[in-house]
């Protein structure tokens, strides 16, 4: 067994190198490999979510049809359409870094930042109306006029999905400021810009969990 | 003279709390899951204590409940779970592999202060009211009974990404950190073991976040999927608890066969017999074992054809399993055996996690599991398995890497008596259950028949066994830390790449980057060997 | 080998033991037959090839690809043959004969309720009539039980949402144990119950005669058996411990404080009442969670209860 190379000089040439790596390429090729790994978690966890779902959807399937008839089509299909604009400017954000064009990036980061900002906002608009009409999850629901037993059962399902996904929404414009100080900062280049691909990768996901909860929740009769 | 080691370059608290280094984070993870492991052998001992007569001993009905759910959840989640992984794990994987870091140390601390909050918040419910739902947490007794469930739920959610974040830090360590020269078939197989039971970790424990999440939600929020007073439906509960909970086991035994794979061969002074059939059967068993959770649920009201499926299925995960077994017992042909203590408790593994196997084609057929489900065999079927199986690869894990880790070595004569306690101790414990399953105990069971009471004597009495075999255990390893280090860099005459820096290890691991030309177990001949042992012996 | 089968088994009283134990011991067989194998080649690995014993080694195989399927096909085949084994057993389990009798169970912390087809209904005490299938459909009130008689080898768990059902044959007259096997609280270990198996003629009698418990027996020691049998020594002591439901000692004729402040003296007419409607008056300090037995106890036996309760001081 003989070594054959010595420690690589970090830190010095390359600032955001971790130690345990030889190059930024090999950082930034184990870190896609980590994120797509936590990806896979969250499809798993939302999968299990959808399939509880599907489960009660069959159970109830009278109530889930009423239910689902409360649900505001239009501002879905907005929010559909704001999501799927937002991921279009993550992408081209990730290119932009790609590139090491930081002035695009930094823009691009922002316009998804709001993007994302009129999603929770539709969502607000949204849950205010059923909090309104008294469409509440679980113990909290108190509509009145259903024709069949268990639309609470619908709303518990709605609120759980769309507020897990929210939160997901939230977490990620987090991500997003954080990449948009880092951007500003001048931290990213051709060279390094893994956080702004990896980020990327988990709002694709995000937008792509919307994408089934809409039809699932809004659409299917 | 002392050499400078990862023990020593830093010092003080803070160096440890904010460590980046995996060695330390491995410690860390060792001290915190064997605290767990004594609180549930303390809990274990307790309930032994109760079941020594048929009514009341020592605490009533609803304490007894407590203790046992407590027992089963600190040993699952603080122990057996992150044990293998996240203790010896994180410490040897990156030394296997020739790297001087797993790829995401910040994820790897981050992963260690969640066990650290989960832990925290589970404990915490001792004194909030307890939890007496069992570790399986059925609805709806669990979604309408008083207690910490609430806060014990949470703990588990957290305890979750612990391990998903172990899970993605050893795949993406294995893929991208290897030393030049080694190809995945010249990983050691302990490195195969933890891959596949990363794969799993990553797969199931969402599964099971997004379980407790609801079951969370149902008691808080009312949200109504379980509770059949809500419009939910119980047996639903189940499916996706043990979606998760079957996979789970094999996140538990799959890292204790990957130290099988490690230890036998050093001590036996022979390559592993079969390395792709062991390799590839990790890999299969972490597959099916997501197919077979409805064996925990033949007589729960789901479909015929549903539990023949999984009766089925079931028997094919055990084949790979018994594969693994007959090449473990075929590497020790015409090997030079040297009976030191990892040895000797991986020759108890075999033993152990071969009658823990068996008797599970008892339960994973249908006409018989109908008799037995419930009652104390699966209770002595699960221990064998885990603790027979689990826990004594864990020790004979131990017992290995220790010199490494700590650069001291233990008293072997001591551990050769601790061996034997613990041996007649379990089997003592053990085997009475088995009898007492098949002739109608059921778990879970405060009081009892009074007919059963001599055989929970027996069982009782060999957990005493026990704990003195662990107490000694205990005992040796500790002292061993109070000796000047004088562990050689590879006591064992090892080929793996941890025995190629010293013991303990500098912080960086190795001095040079190791490049591999051979493979993990290309053992010198064993004439030369015959000679050496002349010498040695 | 007759000891080693009393030893693992409980007594075979019904047709499914036919299905269940032989493959049962083959399984014990083969457990064994594995067991000593490994151990025995450990055993003499490690005896033969020990270090520093003067053997000849030579080069040993890393791998051998017919070893490999031989021992993979093997127990293929073995375990092959023990899931159809256990299939068939399993498919006559859970379907029962169309002329099957049909009795009721409603399973309730903690205790089990039958109900026969006159519309007769007892408590933790099933009698069926020898060699005839019979068929349970059951449910519960409240959570997870589940229906476990070792000696019959039949087990179902009872669920509150759906009804599920379990059958059997007994083969010969005598007494089984039932007890529950699905964790349900506090009274789990004490929810058990007995099968009695009586010639056909005798579980007709029986039947017509509306099934009387204790007949001859002085009130208060009827009281004394329904108080055991009927499940409520599961939640009332007579020694002053707290249970689920207050201690019976002592309450005879003295006030109770009842939640919402009331105070009510413990007579006959409140003991009466409790039992049949245990909802209206709860005793302060308690929670509301006690089923009610209208209509399994007639009033002779109530009246038991009610003597046996003054006896307690």
């Amino acid at each position: 067994m003989s070594g054959s190379h010595t420690v690589v000089e970090h830190g010095a040439q390359e600032p955001f190198l971790q130690h345990h790596f030889h190059d930024l390429g090999q950082q930034a090729e184990a870190s896609k490999i980590g994120m797509w790994l936590f990806l896979v978690t969250e499809i798993l966890l939302f999968g299990g979510l959808f399939v509880g779902y599907g489960i009660m959807r069959m159970l109830h399937s009278q109530a889930f049809h009423e239910g689902h008839l409360h649900l505001d089509r239009s501002l879905g299909a907005i929010n559909t359409v704001v999501l799927l604009v937002s991921s279009f400017t993550m992408a081209m954000a990730v290119h932009s870094a790609r590139t090491g064009n930081r002035e695009r990036l930094i823009l691009l980061l922002a316009a998804t930042l709001a993007f994302a900002g009129v999603f929770l906002g539709v969502k607000y608009v949204e849950y205010s109306h059923k909090f309104h009409d008294g469409l509440l999850p679980g113990r909290f629901y108190r509509h009145a006029g259903d024709s069949v037993p268990g639309v609470a059962v619908f709303f518990s399902f709605y609120f759980v999905m769309t507020g897990l996904h929210g939160l997901h929404v939230l977490a990620g414009m987090v991500a997003i400021s954080w990449l948009l100080r880092r951007a500003v900062r001048g931290d990213f280049s051709a060279t390094y810009y893994a956080p702004v691909d990896l980020t990327g990768l988990y709002w694709h996901l995000v937008d792509m969990i919307w994408i089934y909860l809409f039809p699932l929740l809004y659409l299917i009769s | 003279m002392t050499a400078a080691s990862y023990l020593t370059e830093q010092r003080g608290l803070r160096s440890w709390l904010f460590t980046l280094d995996h060695k330390r984070i491995g410690v860390m993870y060792l001290w915190s899951t064997l605290l767990a492991f004594f609180l549930g052998g303390v809990l274990a001992m307790l309930i032994r204590l109760e079941l020594l007569t048929p009514t009341r001993t020592l605490m009533d009905a609803d304490t007894y409940n407590k203790v046992f759910t407590l027992h089963g959840a600190v040993m699952i989640f603080l122990f057996i779970i992150p044990s293998i992984p996240a203790a010896l794990g994180n410490f040897v994987l990156p030394l296997l592999l020739g790297a001087r870091d797993v790829a995401f140390p910040r994820l790897n601390l981050a992963s260690y202060y969640l066990y650290v909050l989960g832990a925290l918040m589970a404990l915490a419910s001792m004194i909030t009211g307890g939890i007496d739902t069992g570790w399986t947490f059925y609805t709806p007794y669990s979604t309408s009974t008083g207690g910490a469930v609430n806060l014990v739920t949470l703990a588990v959610f957290v305890l979750g990404f612990s391990s998903i974040f172990t899970g993605v830090n050893f795949i993406a360590t294995t893929h991208k950190l290897r030393a030049p020269g080694m190809s995945w078939f010249r990983m050691p197989l302990f490195v195969w073991g933890m891959y596949a039971t990363a794969i799993i970790q990553i797969l199931a424990t969402p599964v099971l976040g997004i379980t407790v999440l609801l079951l969370f939600l149902e008691r808080v929020f009312g949200v109504g999927i379980f509770d059949p007073k809500l419009g939910g439906d119980p047996v639903l509960f189940q499916h996706f608890f043990w979606f998760y909970s079957h996979p789970a086991v094999y996140i538990m035994i799959l890292p204790g066969m990957a130290i099988i794979s490690e230890v036998i061969p050093v001590f036996s002074r022979r390559p592993i017999f079969g390395y792709r059939a062991i390799a590839f059967s990790s890999v299969a068993i972490a597959g099916v074992s997501f197919l077979v959770w409805g064996h925990h649920m033949f007589v729960s009201g789901q479909s015929v054809l549903a539990s023949a499926l999984f009766s089925f299925l079931t028997f094919l995960v055990a084949i790979p399993s018994a594969v693994k077994v007959f090449n473990w017992v075929a590497t020790m042909y015409k090997g030079s055996i040297w009976l030191q203590a990892p040895m000797i408790y991986a020759i108890m593994f075999l033993l152990l996690f071969a009658i823990g196997g068996l008797t599970g084609l008892f339960l994973g057929s249908l006409a018989t599991d109908v008799h037995l489900h419930d009652t104390y065999f699966v209770v002595a079927h699960f221990h064998y398995v885990m603790m027979g199986g689990v826990f004594i690869a864990f020790l004979a894990g131990l017992h290995y890497w220790w010199p490494k880790m700590f650069g001291r070595m233990y008293s072997e004569r001591w551990s050769r008596i601790a061996a034997a306690l613990v041996f007649v101790g379990f089997n003592t414990t053990f085997l009475a259950q088995f009898v007492m399953g098949s002739r109608g105990m059921p778990r879970r069971y405060y009081n009892y028949l009074p007919e059963f009471q001599p055989l929970h004597v027996v069982s009782t009495v060999g957990s005493w066994i026990l704990a003195l075999g662990l107490v000694i255990t205990a005992g040796y390893l500790l002292a061993s830390l109070r000796k000047r280090p004088d562990a050689p860099p590879n006591p064992w005459g090892g080929m793996t790449l941890e025995w190629q820096t010293s013991s303990p290890p500098p912080t960086h691991n190795f001095e040079t980057v190791p490049v591999v030309d051979h493979g993990p177990y290309d053992f010198p001949p064993l004439e030369a060997e015959e000679e050496l042992a002349g010498r040695r012996a | 080998m007759d000891w080693l089968r009393n030893l693992l088994m409980p007594p075979r009283g019904s047709t499914f033991a036919d299905q269940v134990d032989p493959l049962f011991w083959f399984l014990v067989g083969l457990t064994a037959f594995f067991f000593l194998l490994i151990a025995g080649l450990c055993g003499w690995f490690i005896l033969r090839y020990r270090r520093g014993r003067a053997v000849r080694r030579g080069v040993a195989p890393t791998h051998n690809t017919a070893l490999e399927l031989v021992w993979s096909l093997i127990p293929l085949a073995l375990v092959i043959v023990i899931f159809f084994w256990g299939f068939h057993g399993y498919i006559s389990a859970a379907v029962p004969p169309a002329d099957a009798l049909e009795i009721k169970v409603l399973a309730k912390r903690w205790l089990w309720q039958f109900e026969y087809p006159s519309g007769l209904r007892t408590v933790n005490d099933l009698r069926v009539p020898v060699g005839k299938p019979v068929k349970l459909v059951m449910i519960s009130e409240d959570v997870i039980h589940s229906f476990y008689v070792p000696s019959f080898r039949i087990k179902h768990d009872v669920l509150p949402s759906r009804y599920t059902q379990v059958w059997f044959e007994a083969t010969e007259p005598g007494v089984h144990r039932l007890l529950c096997t699905e964790y349900c609280g506090r009274g789990h270990s004490d929810m058990l119950g007995t099968i009695q198996v009586v010639s056909a003629e005798e579980y007709q009698k029986w039947l017509d005669s509306g099934g009387g418990l204790g007949e001859g027996l002085p009130p208060a020691e009827l009281g004394r058996l329904i108080y055991t049998q009927y499940g409520c020594e599961v939640c009332h002591s007579l020694d002053g411990t707290r249970k689920e439901g207050p201690s019976f000692r002592g309450i005879f004729g003295k006030p109770v404080l009842l939640t919402g402040g009331q105070t009510v003296i413990a007579d006959e007419n409140y003991i009466r009442e409790s039992i049949l409607n245990p909802q209206a008056k709860i005793v302060a300090g308690y929670q509301p969670v006690m089923p009610t037995f209208q209509g399994l106890l007639n009033e002779r036996q109530i009246n038991a209860l009610i003597e046996f309760i003054k006896e307690q001081k």
